[in-house]
This record gives structure tokens, sequence and C-alpha cells, in this order.
């Protein structure tokens, strides 16, 4: 009797499920078909969603389109953008679990003073220093540097990598001091290799953030050449008349390295933001 | 008495502990020893956050009492408390301001409780052993990656005014050519509701996967017991699933009611390419940018960003104080 009720229950759960899935994937849907389609069929009502004309004009199209010194060229965005997440994730790894370790796994006098600093810093959004830091670095505008720098250091990361190193038993430590490690190998040789996970989910997540930021551009940055992603994708659909094929195959090149990174690391990526809410 | 996020999020507070030595000989050689390798391993880190956020946010301070622009040939000179009384009182300046404070508490008073509500129900759907759920909790999780530009792009043709705007297509053909066009981002009536239901599409999986790991915590048999006692499902919810992901939800919603108040990227490109009503939806921040770079005030700007920090700050706390009866039982 309850085989067919549970049956019934689980064939309920998939229709609820599938049909929710659906709606919520549309807008992904229509991006992607769109970007498939010529420019003057895709905004044009529920015939949008029609797989008709499909080809990767728009795409070829980008290349061709931003391809001067005035538009910028679409591979310095993608290069820009690369370059300034790349710096920023490894970057943040190396400074902000180093700051975590001898903080927080060190003890000297000082640190839990320190440490306090961090975690107050923490509560302080980035929007709220964006301003004056516009300000000081007004001369360094329309650099590439400046984009990277103000988000190596994290306070936020800090406290996620003295999260996962509060775990580590000390008697580790211990040991290797025993057989004469200084803290700096202990903490290369030993610590690092057995913390990959959290060292995973800062990456992804500080990837993440990173790649679509768009208020630092914003106020940083107006020369082409040194344009991110985002940035680009704000002034290529501001132009008049905005051509939607090409603005959505752009948006697709945008989205498709973070789209990658989360089908690969899948795992790491949910468990990543997670962690950073329930076991922070 | 731990007020927010019981048994997940410590509070900063437990890690200030007297670093615990049982071993009192070696002690005095040791910290000697660790005190610059502390000192170098940190300074990098710490070094950071001083100079791109600690000292920036004193500056602000400091800013927000000089008039100061951007370009200007004119010395910085005292203002005092001037920008703060124009952004309250001054009509020209204080319109736009107010009118942001309110759109940014009207956000969140929407999106808070209706993308928390949102994602528990999400999280509970998910929360089962369906074969591909994975597959499923990624459907849902996807637009989280999407760079917020994207998203405000997508939704822009979406919500597009005229007859071959999605929305408006498709509420034509379901209600039989009787629907006619409608500028959903440009009207002011509906151009909130437009950012509102865009931000909850990209956020939402976020916060679902923050309730679902909360949910996967509470142990099984809990529900096993309130099947025994021939619990509903909506009493096994109400008296099993909701205590246990308190703390999750709390935080979860102190997480959203901050992030719905740094809302700036849709809002910045829907106005300036997509005819995004500006009144209906500008935010703090976005008075700040503006104040900043199209102005050149910096000294202003710096000033709603002060207020900005402050609401932030408010909203913390007072979220604390709201939240406390309920963790005390």
């Amino acid at each position: 009797m309850s085989t067919t009720r549970t049956t019934v229950r689980r064939v309920a759960d998939y229709a609820v499920l599938s049909v929710l899935a659906f709606l919520f994937a549309l807008p992904a849907l229509y991006l992607f078909l769109g970007s498939l389609k010529p420019s003057d069929e895709v905004l044009s009502g529920l015939s949008g969603f029609l797989p008709t004309n499909l080809s990767f004009d728009n795409y070829t199209a980008v290349f061709s389109s931003l391809n001067s010194e005035s538009t910028g060229y679409f591979w310095q965005f993608m290069g820009v953008s690369v370059l300034v997440a790349f710096v920023v994730v490894t970057g943040g790894l190396v400074v902000n679990s180093m700051a975590a370790y001898g903080l927080t796994r060190l003890k000297w006098r000082g640190q839990g003073t320190l440490f306090t600093v961090v975690v107050l810093l923490m509560l302080i959004p980035f929007e709220s220093v964006a301003v004056p830091l516009f300000y000081m670095f007004n001369g360094q505008r329309n650099t590439v540097y400046i984009l990277a720098l103000p988000f190596i250091a994290n306070a936020f990361a800090i406290y996620q990598f003295h999260t996962f190193f509060r775990k580590i038993p000390p008697s580790i430590e211990e040991a290797a001091r025993l057989d004469g490690a200084g803290p700096w190998r202990t903490f290369f040789a030993i610590i690092v290799p057995m913390s990959k996970p959290v060292f995973a989910s800062v990456a992804i997540l500080t990837f993440l953030i990173q790649w679509g930021s768009f208020l630092w551009p914003v106020l940083m940055i107006s020369d082409p050449s040194v344009r991110p992603l985002p940035l680009e994708l704000s002034v290529f659909q501001g132009q008049q008349p905005p051509d939607w094929g090409q603005i959505l195959a752009f948006g697709v090149l945008m989205v498709l390295p973070v789209l990658i990174v989360f089908a690969l690391f899948q795992r790491w990526f949910v468990q990543g933001v997670a962690s950073a809410a329930v076991k922070g | 008495m731990r007020t927010l996020e019981p048994a997940h999020s410590a509070p900063p507070r437990r890690e200030k502990a007297p670093p615990a030595t049982p071993e009192k000989r070696s002690k005095a050689t040791r910290r000697n020893r660790d005190r610059w390798h502390g000192l170098l391993m940190s300074a990098p880190g710490v070094g950071g956050l001083i100079a791109f956020v600690g000292i920036p946010f004193c500056y602000a301070v400091v800013l927000s009492f000089y008039n100061v622009r951007l370009g200007s040939p004119a010395e910085p000179s005292f203002f005092g408390l001037e920008h703060y009384r124009r952004l309250f009182t001054d009509p020209d300046l204080s319109g736009p301001f107010l009118r942001a404070l309110l759109n940014n508490l009207t956000f969140a008073a929407v999106v808070v409780p209706v993308q928390t509500g949102l994602a528990l129900a999400l999280a509970i759907l998910l929360n089962r052993k369906l074969k591909a759920i994975g597959l499923f909790r990624s459907f849902f999780f996807m637009p989280v990656v999407f760079p917020m530009a994207l998203v405000a792009v997508i939704w822009r043709l979406i919500l597009a005014r005229g007859e071959e705007g999605m929305l408006n297509s498709a509420l034509n053909a379901v209600s039989f050519g009787n629907w006619g066009a409608f500028d959903w981002l440009g009207d002011a009536t509906t151009a909130m509701a437009s950012i509102v239901v865009l931000s909850i599409w990209q956020g939402v999986g976020f916060q679902m996967v923050i309730l679902l790991a909360g949910l996967q915590q509470i142990p099984g048999d809990l529900y096993e017991a309130a099947r025994l006692d021939r619990a509903s499902r909506w009493q096994q919810f109400r008296h099993v699933t909701l205590p246990g992901i308190r703390g999750t939800l709390v935080f979860v919603a102190l997480l959203t009611s901050v992030l719905s108040f740094r809302v700036f990227d849709q809002v910045y490109i829907l106005v300036r390419g997509g005819g995004l009503d500006e009144d209906a939806t500008r935010t703090v921040m976005y008075q700040a940018v503006t104040t900043a770079f199209d102005q050149n005030n910096i000294g202003q700007a710096s000033a709603v960003t002060v207020v900005f920090f402050l609401i932030v700050v408010a909203l913390t706390v007072v979220q604390r104080r709201v939240v406390r009866p309920d963790n005390e039982d």
C-alpha cells in the first residue's frame, strides 16, 4: 500500500522539481539560444526561444567588431579579467592563509589583538571604502594592477582559513617542531598540504566574486585596453542600436569560464559557499 | 550570550580566549621565537587590509568633513557637518538621497523575506534522496555564477518594453492578445519590482545552498521519532525542521539584508542602457558612485558612504537584538 504512495510521491517530486528547474533555467536558456540567433530575431517576443537560423556568426562578429584601438580587443578584455582574477586568487591564497596561520596558530604577543582587528575589518564592506580608494588612487586609474591590488588581502578569507586551521590538532605542529622544522616549513610542508579543502573553497569563492566585479572597474577604468569583461559588457549593451546577438554571444563568452570551473569543481563550489556560512 | 548563528558561525569573541599554554617552561622562549615569524607571516595580509580597508575607511570619515572635489584647483576646505546636513535637508540633494534610502529599504523589505522563504522551500524540496538530485541542485545554483552585469543584460531583454519583450509576449499569449505592451523597467511602479525579481533569480541559489547544508545537519532520527509519533509533514516541518535550522535561517536573513544594501551593479547598468526608471531604483551606492564619479564631489560621496556603513552596522546590531529572544529558549 505504501509503495504506490511513495511512487506517486516520487513522481510528483520529480514533476515539481522539473517544472521549477525549467522555469529557473529559462533566462539562461534565452542567453544561449539568443547568442546563436540573428540579432533581429533575439528580441522578438516568445519566438526568441525558437531555435531557428542558428549559427556561430555572432561569435565571429564579436571578435571582428571588437578589434580596434577605440573599441578594444576581445582578447584584451578577456586577458585583463583572467589576469586580475589570477593575481587576486593566487596572491590571496598565499597572503591570507599565511596571515591566518601567523595570527592564530603561532603564539606571540599582539596576535590576539591583530586578529580581532581583522575580524572587525570583516564588517566593512568594500562599498564603503570604494569612494576614498577612488580618490586615493586616482593617479593610478586605467592600470591593471590597481584592479587587483585592493582585493588580495581579504579579512573574510583569513577568517575562513582560521576556522579550518583551528581544527588541526596542535600535536601535529609539536611533532614537526621536535623534528626541527621552523614555523615556515611547518606551514608550507605540513599545514598547507592537509588544508586543501579550504584552499579550494576560498579560491573558488574569490574567483567567483572577482570575475563579476563591477563597481571598482566602473570607478577606475575608462581606457578600453584595461577594461575587464563585465565593464565592457555594460559599455557594449549601452551602444545604440544594440546588437543583441553579439551582446549575448559576448555574455556567453564571459560566463563560460565560470561555468566550466563550476562544472569541474562543483563539489568544492557548493561546499565552499556553504562552509563560508555554516562552518564559518 | 550567542545571539547570531548558534552552533554555526563562531562568534569572534570565542577566539579571543587567552592562549592556553599548559607547558610553562618553554613559553617565554617560544613566544620570542614565534614573534618575528608570526609578524612576518601575517604582515602582507594585515598590511594589505590596513592599507586597502582600514585607512580608506578612516579616510572616508575624514573626507566627509571636507569640501573635496576631484580635478578642482581649489584646496580642500573644512566643511564640518555640512555634507551630512545637505544630505538630509538640502532639497536638491536630500530628494534623491532619501529616495535612495527608501528604495534600499523597500528592496530589503521585499527581498529578505521572499528570497529567504524561496530559498528555504527550494532547499527542502532538494533535500531528498532522489536520483539526479545533484543535477537539480546545480540547476538552481547556476545563476549564482552569472556575473550581475550579465544578469542585468539578460533581464533587460526579458523585460523589454513593447511587444517584442519576452514577458510582454508571454503575457500576451496567455491572455489571448489582451495584454498590451508594458514598460516594466521604465515604469516607476514596476521598476523596483523588476530589480527585485532579477536579483532574486541570481541570488536565491546561494541562500539555498547554505540552508541545504543546515538541513543536512539535522539528525535523521529526529524525523524518525516524529514519524513514530504520527506527526504530519507540516508538524515535522514546524517542530523538527524549523528549530533545527533556525540559526542558519537567521544567518541567511542577516546576510541577505546586508547584501541588499549593497545593490549597485544591476541598477547602474540598467539605468545607463536599459531605460530603467532612475528615481524609482536609485540606491545608496548608486548615489555614492554618481556623486563621486559624475560630479567629482568626493566629500559629499564620502558622507554618503559613511551613512551607508552606519546603516549596515545598525542593521547587523538591530537584527541581533531582534533575534535574541528567539534563541534563548
